[in-house]
């Protein structure tokens, strides 16, 4: 299989992680019970590693909702929104989005990726710059190598790196578009948003700022990290998700830039595609009125991080710099990631495996994600387990096992 | 900008050397990737540690051709030429 040759490293670690027990890459939901609960290996199990932030899958309105799309709608649109027409739930998804922001336009894409791959890849021209945090998700990375725009990387949350990196730009001619993150879903760490805008204003460049995780989780009203950093009006372009907060899938981008509707018949990765179908919007739609209306998800959404994030630091794990509904446990090596992935799904508890090169630093995590609709009580049992294994796997310290579980008790 | 070849190769070595922590003969025809064992993260974090000791951007797109040290020194001599 010479065309197949170039993966070979790639394929001996695939091949490894195949013949494993459990392998973290083919892991099967075999019935999902609720927004926190599934069916794995006939074991009833605790999600620990979904993005379902505010729970908002199994809610009954969002049901509701979706399931009367469907019926009157049908279960696809058979085509683009450019081609074979915009539906209804489209149209009023977008003016939804853009009320919520408060913004003039509004686009919606197929996925998340699609959103970022599009708005990037359009938005960038050949003489133009794009600067990218160098934690950016990969999708953000591809957007870029769609364009024909140069690309620099600057400094993971570094306002003077990106700084310097304009100042070596000043003569370049083209527009200057810095991409950023509200929080980035490997370490669940935030952007020092209200400084890269400061360096966004010195330099005259646009600021995009992806909020696929931030969605729901930051902010007064849900914004993201624009609203909580009070930067919203430096922010030429937001983008996110409805695969995570609002629990479809989706992807849009807010902006108040004049003419932003052109990019409907430039933007290939929105022409080009199916549009989402109307079960999904409708869902998404109804979701983003909740997460408007019940601030109190985010609230326990937050208070459920920072109990995790809490619980892991006391039991003497290493951890990401922040807490935020993902929490990561940092771990020497890729093998001792996924041994430890796999002695938590045997016991019940389901997370992820986070392995180089898709993590930053080469760093291998363990990483899970908390809901609103977890418990208290489930993260507790969660935490429970995560000292049994870890100490059984001398990730962390005895001594200092019985001393946090004496803190938390 | 005043960076000759050999300047400019001796700062990548030195780097490389301090990076990979046990001793190894590097020359130009060393490869990045198959020959170190640097992922695609890590060579762009590599390339970031140079930029700054060199003050230069390099464009990924640029990064991306890049194979062998030899072809990281080439690249930087002209980055640094048309700056």
């Amino acid at each position: 299989m010479p065309l197949l040759d170039k993966f070979g490293p790639m394929a001996a670690q695939y091949a490894e992680a195949e013949q494993a027990a459990n392998n973290p890459f083919s892991v099967v939901l075999d019935l999902v019970l609720s927004p926190t609960e599934a069916m794995v290996n006939g074991r009833r199990t605790l999600l620990l590693g979904t993005n379902n932030y505010l729970g908002l899958t199994y809610d009954p309105d969002v049901i509701a909702r979706s399931t009367e799309a469907v019926r009157r709608f049908g279960t696809g649109t058979t085509g683009s929104r450019i081609a074979n027409g915009s539906y209804d739930g489209h149209k009023r998804l977008e003016q939804s989005l853009a009320e919520f922001y408060g913004r003039r336009h509004a686009m919606v894409f197929s996925t998340g990726y699609q959103a970022n791959l599009g708005i990037i890849s359009t938005l960038a021209g050949k003489n133009d710059h794009l600067l990218l945090d160098a934690d950016c998700h990969a999708s953000i990375y591809d957007g870029a190598r769609l364009g024909q725009a140069q690309v620099t990387r600057f400094r993971h949350n570094s306002p003077e790196d990106l700084a310097q990196r304009l100042r070596r730009l000043a003569d370049a001619p083209g527009d200057k578009i810095i991409v950023v993150e509200g929080i980035y879903s490997m370490l669940g760490d935030s952007a020092p948003l209200r400084e890269f805008a400061a360096v966004k204003r010195e330099w005259g460049a646009y600021l995009i700022v992806d909020e696929a995780h931030s969605l729901g989780v930051l902010g007064d009203t849900g914004r993201g990290l624009a609203e909580a950093a009070g930067v919203e009006a430096d922010v030429d372009f937001i983008l996110g998700t409805f695969s995570k907060s609002l629990g479809g899938i989706g992807g849009y981008c807010v902006s108040d830039l004049e003419g932003f509707d052109v990019l409907r018949v430039a933007c290939r990765p929105y022409m080009f595609t199916a549009s989402p179908p109307p079960g999904n919007i409708a869902a998404t739609l109804e979701a983003l009125h909740q997460l408007r209306a019940r601030p109190v998800l985010r609230r326990q959404l937050n208070d459920r991080g920072r109990q995790l994030y809490a619980g892991l630091a006391a039991l003497g794990f290493d951890l990401g710099p922040e807490p935020s509904p993902v929490v990561s446990v940092i771990l020497p090596e890729p093998q001792a990631a996924i041994e430890f992935w796999k002695r938590l799904l045997d016991a019940g508890l389901y997370t992820n495996v986070s392995l180089p090169p898709a993590t930053p630093k080469s760093l291998s995590l363990l990483r899970s994600s908390v809901s609103a609709a977890h418990t208290p009580g489930q993260i507790d049992h969660a935490l429970g387990l995560f000292a049994e294994i870890g100490r059984a796997m001398d990730f962390i310290p005895a001594a200092q096992t019985r001393r946090a579980a004496a803190s938390l008790a | 900008m005043d960076n000759s070849v050999s300047e400019i190769r001796d700062v990548i070595f030195e780097s490389m050397h301090a990076l990979l922590r046990h001793p190894v003969e590097l020359t130009d025809q060393t490869k990045i990737a198959t020959d170190l064992g640097l992922d695609s993260v890590a060579v762009m974090d590599f390339v970031m540690e140079i930029e700054d000791k060199l003050n230069v951007s390099v464009p990924l797109d640029r990064i991306a051709e890049v194979q062998t040290l030899g072809d990281l020194v080439e690249t930087l001599h002209n980055v640094l030429s048309n700056a």
